[in-house]
């Protein structure tokens, strides 16, 4: 009886949850649903599909896009080595100083450097974009509802406009984005990127590497996290069942009485 | 001279001269409490477990934060990236909130649904509304820490209520914010406050305490215990229950924090807070959208957080407003009906407040506002009027079910004595 009521409790939590689902969901606009390596319990992220995602950031997204809360070290995570790296981080000019003279000076980047932003400030990136501020993607997919199957199915959105609907200049249109009308143009086409790898660069497989690349800078912590959850989870379900029957032999003189 | 309590020589050597010891054997071990007590009675415990958890995460993240516009977002950033199972304390912290509503909450109806606030426990239960305000200020707060887009905008129209105060309130908003709007200022106080109030909470909590060690715990039965036939002694009995009843909320708590830690949070607290931008919906963390809701319902600025602020003010006189002698619902038909009608009032508030304010919802805010002040104001006081209560077992340790069987055990107690 009493561990009936117990139940309740735990569905009435539940229900909670299921509340906060209710209130994360704010738009209309139904996104395809994905199977993501990294979404489901035991999830992990698919590291080839991340390293060929970052190569999409970098040739493509990297253009307008910073990723500031990113540093090149953080890479590691995908599967680079130290000198790789070391390498990646080289490509890129970062500005330093004041040296000793007090001048600022340039140097090729260290793993420790964080990703090396398009534009000096907000207002450069607003001013070559027609306004528009291309948001920064360390953590765009926690930043959006759905943010995996949002950002996915965004890259692959941009059609023909209807008929009834006038673009403006410099929008475009854009069957997943709120509104439909973006400022960004379409960033993917087939073949738009090289891979390393060899993989065809079909637009899918693009949005969906870089998908995962962006996932992976949202919640890097996301592997070691589940991984300890599946621990401290098991080890609390035992601890539950060990105190439970505890609980039971303690009481059962008492309950014996009645 | 007394004689020796305790068999270590040391532990007597303290005691005779800081009695801690009898202190605590006498209120953490023989405590004597009713033995009927069932799993709701677990939430308080679990309360104060969830209380040292977010000090002690908090106080950690602190060392890690910076409050400043430019920083606190990043700082939130590189506990989340770069400080040692920094993402560990933070969603412990954040969900940490959300939990600690959610037991507060069930921990609230319980007291609701089995009378724990009528007589002798009036100041127990005022303690606790009490706390439950502290901890809104607190949640609240908090919230704008991470200075996200949502922490931003909750704090600005939050903030805002106040400007409803006829004459001062302008005023009183620019004194509140340190400022013309929310800013640097505003954050510095909050994360200054955010410290602080905590510790204050666990002042009333030991007050809350030492009230409910006054007269022990309420029951399900709701009857006075009569005697030592009707309690057990605190330890073994309820540490373990506790320690059960922690371990299966904890079990829960870490399913949240490992595997859906933002669950319960807004993605657009993810964006950097931006006075230029102002989000689609903004709506407060979860555990405030009743209170929200009534805020909305009432179509006057001033009377909505009059009703606000009412919501819960109605809690402190509500061991006035409830003339039932009956404590528990078992033994109330009626109140039993209506305690269920007031829960789910308050879900449907709840939903009601992440809602837009707008046509269909609008109306249903209303009516769920003007519902949950007349249960407390008409039904609780006219109620006792109408209800005829069921009979009232002898005591916790007679089971009396039927009401026939009643007047035989009452004579078989007699002839006992």
């Amino acid at each position: 009886m009493k561990f009936l009521k117990f139940l309740v409790i735990i569905i009435f939590s539940i229900n909670f949850f299921l509340f906060g689902r209710v209130f994360a969901a704010g738009s209309k606009i139904e996104y395809p649903e994905k199977n993501w390596s990294f979404s489901t319990i035991f999830g992990s992220f698919d590291k080839a599909s991340a390293q060929r995602g970052f190569q999409v950031y970098k040739e493509v997204c990297a253009g307008c896009h910073g990723m500031r809360l990113v540093s090149y070290r953080n890479l590691a995570a995908l599967g680079y080595n130290q000198d790789e790296l070391k390498a990646i981080a080289a490509q890129f000019e970062i500005n330093d100083g004041p040296n000793d003279e007090g001048e600022m000076f340039t140097r090729p980047g260290r793993p420790s450097d964080k990703f090396l932003s398009p534009y000096p400030n907000d207002q450069a990136a607003r001013a070559a974009n027609g306004g528009a501020y291309p948001p920064d993607l360390s953590l765009i997919i926690k930043a959006r509802p759905n943010g995996a199957n949002y950002l996915h199915a965004l890259l692959r959105g941009y059609e023909e406009a209807p008929n009834n609907i006038k673009v403006p200049e410099g929008m475009y249109y854009n069957k997943y984005y709120s509104g439909n009308l973006i400022a960004m143009p379409q960033p993917l086409y087939e073949d738009g990127v090289e891979y390393l790898d060899g993989t065809k660069a079909s637009k899918d497989q693009m949005a969906t590497d870089v998908t995962t690349f962006l996932a992976w800078a949202s919640e890097p912590e996301l592997e070691e996290r589940k991984q300890l959850g599946v621990t401290v989870i098991l080890f609390l379900i035992v601890f539950s069942i060990l105190s439970y029957f505890s609980m039971r032999q303690i009481w059962a003189p008492i309950k014996n009485k009645n | 001279m007394s004689k020796p309590k305790f068999k270590n020589p040391v532990v007597n050597w303290i005691d005779y001269r800081l009695p801690i010891f009898t202190f605590m054997n006498h209120e953490l071990n023989e405590y004597p409490t009713p033995k009927n007590l069932n799993y709701f009675w677990n939430f308080g415990s679990l309360a104060g477990i969830t209380l040292v958890t977010m000090i002690i995460t908090g106080i950690v993240l602190s060392m890690n934060y910076t409050a400043h516009v430019d920083y606190a977002f990043d700082s939130v950033e590189r506990i989340m990236r770069d400080v040692n199972h920094g993402w560990l304390l933070r969603y412990i912290h954040m969900n940490g909130a959300s939990f600690f509503f959610i037991v507060v909450y069930i921990h609230i109806f319980r007291g609701l649904y089995y009378g724990s606030y009528k007589a002798p426990r009036e100041i127990l239960w005022i303690l606790g509304v009490l706390i439950l305000l502290l901890m809104m200020a607190t949640a609240f707060m908090g919230y704008v820490l991470p200075w996200g887009q949502m922490s931003f905008w909750g704090a600005t129209v939050i903030t805002n209520l106040f400007s409803a105060i006829p004459l001062v309130g302008e005023s009183i908003v620019t004194w509140l914010w340190g400022g013309f709007s929310v800013d640097n200022p505003t954050l510095n106080r909050f994360f200054s406050l955010h410290f602080v109030l905590p510790f204050v909470i666990v002042g009333v909590v030991i007050l809350h305490l030492v009230a409910l060690h006054r007269f022990g715990s309420n029951n399900p039965i709701g009857i006075d215990v009569k005697g030592k036939q009707d309690t057990v002694p605190f330890h073994p009995y309820y540490t373990i229950k506790d320690l059960f009843g922690l371990s299966v909320f904890t079990t829960i708590f870490a399913a949240a924090v490992f595997f859906f830690p933002n669950f319960m949070g807004h993605p657009d607290n993810y964006i950097p807070a931006d006075p230029m931008v102002t989000p689609a919906h903004i709506v407060p963390e979860w555990y405030f959208l009743p209170f929200y809701a009534i805020l909305r319902a009432i179509p006057d600025k001033l009377g909505g957080v009059l009703f606000m602020f009412g919501a819960i003010m109605v809690l402190f006189v509500l061991p006035w407003l409830d003339k039932s002698s009956v404590r528990s619902s078992q033994f109330r038909p009626l109140y039993k009906l209506f305690f269920w009608i007031l829960v789910i009032d308050c879900i449907a508030l709840g939903y009601l407040g992440a809602k837009p304010a707008e046509g269909i919802y609008v109306i249903l805010s209303r009516i769920a506002t003007a519902y949950y002040f007349f249960h407390f104001l008409i039904i609780l006081p006219l109620l006792p009027r109408i209800e005829s209560t069921r009979p009232l077992p002898v005591s916790i340790s007679t089971p009396i079910i039927t009401a026939s069987s009643n007047a035989s055990t009452v004579m078989a107690m007699r002839e006992k004595k």
